[in-house]
């Protein structure tokens, strides 16, 4: 309130300096003020600025530069970006892959989860805390991809041709991890099974704290059935955790590399399994090229951050 | 009780048997898909070798054995660095990341949540912006920065950003809104100082959002490779370790299951014990306009 009866029997001639003046004073009095506040998340953001807000605007000052890690990095402006989009075949087969990819696991990992968790949701205590972990467990089981190894593994004694042979489909066992035509969809499965985290749960969560009396209230209406409740009811109670889990699972499938690393090899027969990712991962840590290498974090960046919030502009739509 | 909740059913909307029949058997075959491999993963650490090369292969064992087992303890007895040493690593990796992440997370958490000081929205815009890229993004510059601290081939490369980790700070931060303002208040009249507030009114009632940060940053670190920060042999982590055993080949197909099932047991363990407070918690993480 001080401010505004100072800004008042101040002079009109000079009315421009004091305001800036006490506006800047009362903000400096509010921060110091709140110094607990700024002290208690020093150590934390010190390490956030640290380790992810400094290497984005790092890695895209970089993008500009020619740097092996050896010389002074040398500013060489678009070039990077125009040997990536012009004539980095490879880039594009990666690119082209990673959008696939998200295209069919983000949506449709973003859809289990909520189907799942729905179904779940309607189950007794003992049994809902059981199909919870069974559905979750993948994503946290670590890496083992060994068992989807030995599942497409090439020879007859890989689960998926033992059981293709048996039952007569197939003579010969065949070389899914090697075949391109296969390794896009064998890695979209995989990624499939491990993508029920994060997001899960949240909406696991978020049905259990739909209001009750919402639905009591819809009977009285006349909602007649489970899908109108689904509609009318659930799904715009859940807004706040559909947009979490969008994030999590949308920048998730943007990402896939360790899959196809793991079970596709890297480099992947004719780069059928390349992503931007992995793209990255070769010229950065193999190459040796950090300005390209930063160019294609610089495109990644902008590609997951751009749909995340294009997404997030249409859940914020659901319901209204 | 037992008449409220007739009441209650009563008044929800019908359920018809024929939908619920084909939602739940849609849910058993995809529970199905999501546990075989696990099952299966189970099964290959008990199975002697002639088992797991069988035509045609079998998901359960018939005749269980240890060998994989004691194989793994003979093929480690005989390594170059002991694997009580990987053990050491992955543990102190974990557990000093999981502890760090935990009470920087609250810490820088509290204020976000409960004081409003200058620059509290745009940090935390910043942090909900970083949850919307992978570590991808950010890893070549990391390693210079990490290079430059002198934090290369050391543990801390490793732990340091495990620190940071924004998804842990952002389901914390709405957690603790639901903390009652007046119970923050009554410490203050008290004559409590903002630290202490922190330490004993707030950390003891955000007890289900620790269980959730303790898990997803366990899982990140227990099966870490050392994100090709860590070079020494003697640093190396569990799952490189376990990752080599694989590779070995064939005949070290019975023993990298057996490693297999003893690092992915730890998460799952863990998360049966506290998946009711990590569900408590993600009921707050929804995003809000």
């Amino acid at each position: 309130m001080s401010n505004i009866t100072v800004e008042q029997t101040a002079p009109a001639g000079t009315g421009r300096q004091p305001r800036l003046r006490t506006w800047w004073a009362v903000r400096k009095r509010e921060m110091k003020l709140h110094k607990h506040s700024y002290l208690l998340m020093a150590p934390y953001m010190l390490l956030f600025f640290t380790f992810t807000v400094l290497p984005v605007l790092m890695s895209l000052l970089i993008s500009f530069t020619y740097f092996n890690m050896l010389e002074f990095p040398r500013f060489i402006g678009w070039q990077n970006y125009a040997r990536l989009f012009l004539e980095d075949e490879v880039f594009l087969i990666a690119v082209k892959n990673t959008l696939l990819f998200a295209a069919i696991t983000g949506p449709v990992s973003y859809m289990a989860c909520f189907i799942f968790a729905w179904i779940i949701n309607e189950l007794g205590p003992k049994l809902r805390a059981f199909m919870t972990l069974v559905f979750y467990a993948p994503s946290i089981s670590g890496n083992v991809y060994f068992i989807w190894q030995m599942i497409f593994s090439g020879d007859r004694y890989g689960i998926a041709n033992g059981f293709l042979i048996k039952m007569g489909i197939i003579l010969e066992p065949i070389l899914w991890l090697k075949t391109e035509k296969y390794i896009l969809a064998i890695i979209i499965l995989v990624q499939l099974w491990l993508s029920l985290g994060t997001g899960f749960l949240a909406f696991i969560a978020g049905l259990q704290t739909v209001d009750k009396t919402l639905y009591e209230a819809g009977a009285v209406d006349g909602v007649k059935n489970r899908w109108q409740e689904l509609w009318y009811i659930t799904l715009p109670s859940m807004r706040p955790q559909l947009m979490f889990g969008a994030v999590i699972q949308l920048t998730t499938s943007l990402a896939v590399a360790d899959v196809s690393i793991n079970l596709a090899g890297f480099p992947s027969v004719n780069y059928a399994a390349e992503t931007i990712v992995t793209h990255l991962i070769d010229f950065g840590t193999i190459r040796f090229e950090m300005g390209f290498a930063s160019a294609i974090a610089t495109v990644l960046f902008i590609l997951m951050v751009g749909t995340n919030l294009i997404v997030q502009r249409l859940l914020r739509k659901v319901g209204q | 009780m037992n008449m409220i909740l007739t009441l209650r059913r009563r008044r929800r909307v019908n359920r018809s048997f024929l939908g619920s029949f084909a939602l739940f058997l849609f849910l058993a075959v995809f529970g199905a898909f999501m546990v075989l491999p696990l099952i299966y993963a189970i099964n290959a650490a008990f199975k002697p070798l002639d088992e797991i090369f069988l035509f045609p292969p079998r998901l359960f064992v018939r005749n269980p054995t240890l060998d994989n087992f004691i194989d793994l303890v003979e093929l480690l007895g005989n390594s170059w660095v002991p694997f009580t040493r990987y053990i050491f690593n992955t543990v102190f990796i974990t557990g000093m990341g999981v502890l760090g992440h935990v009470l920087f997370a609250s810490a820088a958490a509290y204020p976000l949540a409960k004081h409003k000081f200058p620059g509290r929205n745009v940090l935390f815009q910043i942090v909900v912006l970083s949850l919307m890229f992978s570590p991808a993004v950010t890893s070549i510059p990391n390693y210079m920065i990490m290079s430059w601290l002198g934090f290369v081939d050391t543990y801390w490369a490793v732990i340091l950003p495990a620190f940071a980790y924004s998804l842990g700070l952002y389901l914390m931060k709405q957690f603790m809104e639901q903390i009652p303002d007046a119970l923050l208040e009554a410490a203050k009249i008290d004559g409590a100082s903002e630290y202490r507030i922190f330490w004993s009114i707030v950390m003891p009632n955000v007890k289900p959002a620790w269980l959730t940060l303790i898990i997803l940053v366990f899982q990140i670190l227990w099966g870490t490779d050392g994100n090709g920060f860590i070079y020494s042999e003697q640093l190396k982590t569990l799952h490189f370790a376990s990752n080599q055993i694989i590779q070995g080949g064939i005949a070290r197909a019975g023993v990298g299951a057996a490693v297999a099932l003893i690092l992915m047991s730890v998460p799952i363990t863990i998360f049966i014990f506290s998946q009711s407070r990590i569900i408590e918690t993600m009921a707050t993480s929804g995003m809000k306009d």
